[in-house]
């Protein structure tokens, strides 16, 4: 009796195409609609994720003036940093791996009839080790060419592919500004970072370089440290701050003219949004799974009337009440698998689709696509089955008259 | 008196009404369908119901059906008490001994006609070959042949009530209701429909009732009885015997 009843569920399915074909679309479409939305953001959140361990989550910056405002607002009248700040970062703060000092202007850089409008890095090797950043080919600065500020540059993939091309730019010359300087090193490609900005787009030269031939100054616009594993990053800002508080006489109650920034925050601050925008993704694909829910309420009951007459016929010529039941409560759950089935499919196809066009990681959530899945199903079941059941306990004179 | 069957001698009893009221409602607001039917039916009767609409024939069709329940009164089918049965045990009375004849068809849209045909084979338990070979026999029996494949949709009034004889004589019931099986009909496939009853009832002994408008209907039937306010008001013997 079991493969006849599931013979008569998918006769009876056959038999209204299109009413079948409408659950089910309910059932794809929200299905479909939760796995794709919950599957994009959750890549989007593993992709935010790993390009902020790829920024550095022990890093730490510290900028005078009062705070990062967009726009360049913290260029301020605050005193800037020089050399001897660096140096006393690195002897009186615990638990750092390395201290770099970074100046940075946007320069053209030429090399022959190439042009490209790039930032260009005063700093030392320090800071190499602070971003954790390697080596693709050739070497970091020597201590020599640090010290005496000696024209030689290390650039980063963008900026070899913009001015090299396929050429091997070792040992090239490119111009910057009034001075040329010559390729000692490529950085490996860190790609984009979830700003949107572009990191191998740089040109590392020596601090002393940038100091004497671009600013014209012997100042430290920035200091980036990175803390040794197991050291938190938020102790470690504490005592920049002490000590940058001494070091700039600034008294207590008054503000700082300085700031230090955790990339551990910005990074914790990130992740956050993403992972509101997923749950936000999250809530929408649950209203369209809704929807689909109601489109299938919608057609169950619509075809009430008719199933009504069809249960009163089959229980004139002498089926149970369970025989009916049975029918009805298959078709219900085939139907159901039937959808949530291709709403997997589909489901997973934009999913993938659009992971590829958003160029986010296709991470999926089984848990998610088998909630999807399970709701749809006992809400097909549900009111494919009880209508079905209320019709099967009328007595059939009742069930026949149904209008 | 009119319990008594003209044609009873040498013939067993198939069913036995006594005092089978029927209610709607409660109260001062109750309607009596049916106000006390005593009622006998032998075995291979040919038994047309009239009367006018409202008169409980078509209460007291369903009641013997065991479509519906009576409110008071007991039915006898072959000597088993009907009221003392469950629901299921309706159902399984209904699957093995009764066959129906709607007015309006009732077939099942969209599905062939030997599918409608197969249906309460289905519920019995038989095998697909041999329900589809009866199917088509029955279909055959009623004049389809050929058209087993086609849906109601695509036959007219009169094939689709022959579908639905057909699946209602191919259990082989003991008994068949055909509640007014013309009244949508032309009297062309009235006509039709009239000769089949009457070829199953003599045929194959099979017990019909039928309930019917039509004078002409009751003609082909060998006893009448007719239906007024809830009661029995005459039972005839028309003289017509199965030869």
């Amino acid at each position: 009796m079991t493969v006849e009843t599931i013979l008569l569920a998918f006769r009876a399915i056959r038999r209204n195409v299109l009413r079948s074909s409408l659950t089910i679309l309910g059932i794809v479409i929200g299905v479909a609609a939760v796995i794709t939305m919950v599957t994009l953001g959750g890549g989007a959140t593993a992709q935010v994720s790993s390009e902020i361990a790829n920024l550095g989550s022990n890093m730490l910056q510290v900028r005078p003036g009062q705070g990062f405002r967009p726009g360049g607002g913290a260029r301020s009248t605050a005193a800037p940093f020089d050399m001897k700040d660096v140096e006393a970062i690195r002897r009186q703060i615990f638990g750092l791996e390395a201290v770099a000092p970074v100046s940075t202007k946007n320069l053209q850089a030429i090399s022959g009839n190439r042009n490209w409008s790039t930032s260009v890095l005063g700093t030392t090797n320090d800071y190499l080790a602070v971003r954790d950043w390697s080596l693709q080919s050739g070497r970091s600065f020597t201590e020599g060419e640090m010290r005496s500020g000696n024209t030689v540059c290390i650039i980063g993939t963008t900026v070899q592919r913009e001015l090299f091309g396929e050429q091997d730019p070792l040992g090239a010359a490119i111009r910057l500004e009034k001075f040329f300087c010559t390729v000692v090193g490529v950085l490996s490609s860190k790609g984009q970072s979830s700003f949107g900005l572009d990191q191998d787009d740089i040109v590392l030269i020596p601090l002393k370089t940038f100091q004497r031939r671009i600013a014209g100054n012997i100042d430290v616009a920035s200091v980036y440290v990175s803390a040794l594993d197991g050291v938190s990053t938020a102790a470690v800002k504490e005592d920049m701050e002490g000590l940058m508080r001494e070091r700039r006489r600034i008294i207590r109650g008054q503000d700082d003219d300085f700031n230090v920034r955790d990339m551990k925050e910005i990074a914790m601050a990130l992740t956050g949004t993403t992972r509101v925008l997923t749950t936000l993704l999250g809530a929408v694909a649950a209203v369209s799974l809704l929807v689909g829910g109601i489109g299938i309420m919608n057609i169950m009951l619509v075809s009430v009337t008719e199933r009504t007459r069809e249960i009163g016929t089959r229980l004139a010529i002498g089926a149970l009440e369970r025989d009916v039941l049975r029918q009805f409560l298959v078709e219900a759950v085939v139907l159901s698998a039937f959808g949530g089935v291709f709403g997997i499919l589909l489901g997973l196809l934009t999913a993938a689709l659009g992971s590829y066009f958003m160029k986010v990681p296709f991470i999926l959530n089984p848990a998610i696509a088998a909630v999807a899945f399970l709701f749809s199903a006992v809400i097909g079941v549900v009111f494919g089955y009880f209508p079905a059941r209320r019709a099967a306990r009328l007595d059939p004179i009742e069930a026949l008259r149904y209008e | 008196m009119n319990n008594r069957s003209p044609a009873e001698k040498g013939r067993e009893t198939l069913i036995e009404l006594a005092g089978i009221t029927r209610t709607y409602g409660m109260g001062a607001a109750t309607v009596y369908a049916l106000r006390g039917i005593d009622l006998r039916i032998l075995r291979g009767e040919f038994l047309a119901v009239m009367g006018p609409s409202g008169s409980g024939k078509s209460t007291c069709m369903n009641i013997l059906g065991c479509l519906d329940t009576p409110t008071g009164g007991s039915y006898l089918f072959k000597g088993i008490d009907v009221g003392g049965l469950s629901r299921d045990q309706r159902a399984l009375l209904r699957r093995n001994y009764l066959g129906f004849v709607f007015q309006g068809f009732n077939l099942l849209n969209r599905t062939s006609a030997a599918e409608n045909v197969e249906l309460p084979l289905v519920y019995r338990g038989i095998p697909p070959r041999e329900r589809r070979r009866k199917a088509l026999a029955a279909l055959e029996a009623v004049g389809l042949s050929g058209w087993g494949t086609h849906t109601p949709g695509e036959l007219s009034g009169g094939q689709q009530q022959r579908v639905a004889i057909a699946r209602a004589m191919v259990i082989e019931p003991e008994l068949l209701l055909a509640d007014e099986p013309t009244g949508n009909l032309d009297s062309r496939s009235s006509q039709d429909i009239k000769e089949l009853l009457r070829a199953f009832n003599w045929g194959r002994g099979i017990t019909v009732v039928m309930v019917t408008h039509d004078g002409q209907m009751a003609a082909y039937a060998e006893r009448v009885i007719h239906f007024l306010d809830g009661e029995i008001y005459r039972d005839e013997d028309n003289g017509k015997r199965p030869v």
